[in-house]
């Protein structure tokens, strides 16, 4: 293994030192929780968003606090879910009297430990909370019986565009509703090139040929639904496209907001490669782009791939995604 | 010996706690054929905080196990804290105020922290989870109990129906947990979980019995 550190069992507490470090203005960083807060403490009147899972994602969830996005997230162990004390201390910590809007993404660990935070925080009589969960994967099969689909890649968009209708005061209910929408209508799939190294392992998670490639992977090196021969990236485009477009049943003359996303260790060259093809797929479907993210922003350390998230728009959901924004990860209109 | 005391279940975390550490790795490398390659981490840390919980005078077995519980709950994340703190709250509550338990308390208890990992995780026998360990692991105890077996005997059985619920889960495809998202690709691995969990009982049938 062959990464930047001291000793790997102070990865994530180093890192959000160094965060706080960077970005003193913006945000206060609790080291013994390890949660990201936006500085100034909680905002009275408003709604506030509670975000967090394992690290290794970055910039998610850290790097989404800020004015018009999260209020707090809070930082597990790398790709381990945090624990209910850190999530239950965060929403005390951003509670301005309008509620508390826990994102939890659907994996077992992220659900279980939000839910044990929800109920101790009930218990305590403090913040009222709600949870959304995300479930946007179409690579993972979903049944009944099953844990359900993977949170990912539309998990940013929600954190943006809720974030937006926090900040115009929106109630704890609506707020909820509008994550659900986003949620409802938002579809991913990734691909890997590569594995990644968790730095407590040292060793990848899982080896992956030359000639190879995983495909429907999630966010946390995770091996994928299937290893097949590496294609050409017009190939990779349509086989991550067509089970995103076929299940939200997208039709000639919708229009989405795109997010063509890095997993850590693509460079942007090739992430710009793939949004040409994922492009020029949906303008010959008839799918106009509205509005477009290309980057890292929900990683998995340093894996190569990439992911591909489509959100059904409209006008409200345009006009959120556009309201201004500052974080360390998303940043505009300010 | 039919009954144990609060030493030995502070014996028992500090055995399991060992097991773990010496076998992090495997956990490790069993989690990542089919998981995200922490379990063998995360179980050995968590534990760790438990065995090195301060020895505090006259507490009841039930205190010191909620403590564990609480521990779990707070240092290992992922689902296995949840899972694992809630066996041993719910495992912790019928023993209240008992200073020595014999078989009939310790299946009371092993039942009772059962149903609560079962309440947190909604698994089934056959989802390829730790519960493929515990479901036949508390059948096999109460089995020796009603047979008239002492703790020992009860704890052994436990641990033997355990092990052989964990090979079990070898060719099953998991339909609970990060093992689920690979769909048949899952077939043919050990879960971590019930490996895990395997350790737990061999563990008390070594300290507790």
């Amino acid at each position: 293994m062959k990464k930047l550190l001291n000793d790997p069992a102070d990865v994530v507490v180093e890192a959000l030192a160094g965060m706080a470090a960077a970005h003193p203005d913006r945000l206060d960083v609790d080291l013994e929780h390890k949660l990201v807060l936006r500085a100034g403490g909680p905002v009275q009147g408003k709604v506030a968003l509670v975000s967090g899972g394992g690290s290794g994602h970055e910039p998610m969830h850290g790097g989404y606090v800020g004015t018009g996005m999260l209020h707090a997230a809070c930082c597990g162990e790398v790709f381990t879910s945090p624990v209910p004390d850190q999530i239950l201390a965060a929403t005390q910590a951003v509670d301005g009297g309008a509620g508390v809007l826990h994102i939890v993404k659907n994996y077992t660990g992220d659900i279980m430990n939000f839910e044990m935070a929800a109920e101790m925080a009930a218990e305590g009589g403090g913040a009222q909370v709600a949870s959304v969960v995300t479930d946007d994967d179409v690579a993972v099969q979903d049944s009944a019986y099953t844990t359900g689909r993977r949170g990912v890649g539309v998990t940013v968009l929600l954190e943006k565009i809720v974030g937006a209708a926090a900040e115009e005061g929106r109630s704890l209910e609506e707020c909820l509703a509008l994550a659900q929408k986003v949620n409802g209508q938002g579809r991913s799939m990734g691909m890997a090139l590569t594995s990644c190294t968790v730095p407590a392992a040292g060793k990848p998670t899982f080896e992956l040929g030359e000639d190879e490639m995983e495909l429907g992977i999630g966010i946390h090196g995770e091996a994928g639904r299937a290893r097949v021969p590496l294609a050409p990236a017009r190939e990779i485009a349509e086989d991550l496209l067509g089970p995103v477009v076929a299940d939200l049943g997208l039709a000639r003359g919708e229009s989405v907001i795109a997010m063509v996303n890095g997993m850590g260790g693509t460079p942007l060259l090739e992430l710009y490669l793939m949004y040409n093809e994922v492009h020029r797929i949906l303008a010959a479907a008839g799918v106009t782009v509205a509005r477009n993210l290309v980057g890292n922003y929900i990683t998995s350390l340093e894996m190569a791939g990439c992911s591909v998230t489509l959100l059904r728009a409209d006008d409200e959901l345009v006009r959120l995604w556009d309201a201004p924004v500052d974080t360390p990860g998303l940043r505009w209109g300010v | 010996m039919t009954v144990a005391d609060v030493s030995q279940f502070r014996a028992w975390i500090a055995d399991t706690s060992a097991m773990l550490t010496e076998q992090a790795e495997h956990l490790t490398d069993l989690d990542r054929a089919i998981g995200d390659g922490d379990h063998g981490t995360n179980m050995a840390r968590g534990f760790a905080a438990c065995a090195a919980l301060p020895d505090a005078d006259g507490e009841g077995i039930d205190a010191y196990l909620k403590k564990v519980g609480m521990t779990l709950v707070s240092q290992v994340g992922g689902a296995s804290g949840p899972l694992y703190g809630t066996f041993f709250l719910r495992f912790a509550a019928p023993l209240a105020g008992a200073t020595s338990v014999g078989p009939t308390e310790v299946a009371q208890a092993l039942r009772a922290g059962v149903d609560g990992v079962v309440a947190r995780g909604k698994a089934e026998v056959g989802d390829k989870t730790m519960y493929d360990a515990l479901a036949p692991a508390v059948r096999a105890f109460d089995g020796a109990a009603s047979g008239g077996a002492d703790l020992a005997g009860c704890l052994e059985a436990a641990a033997v129906a355990a092990a052989g619920g964990r090979d079990s889960t070898e060719p099953l495809v998991a339909r609970k947990g990060r093992a689920s998202y690979l769909g048949e690709r899952s077939a043919g691995h050990l879960d971590p979980g019930a490996t895990s969990a395997t350790m737990l009982l061999e563990s008390a049938a070594r300290s507790l019995g």
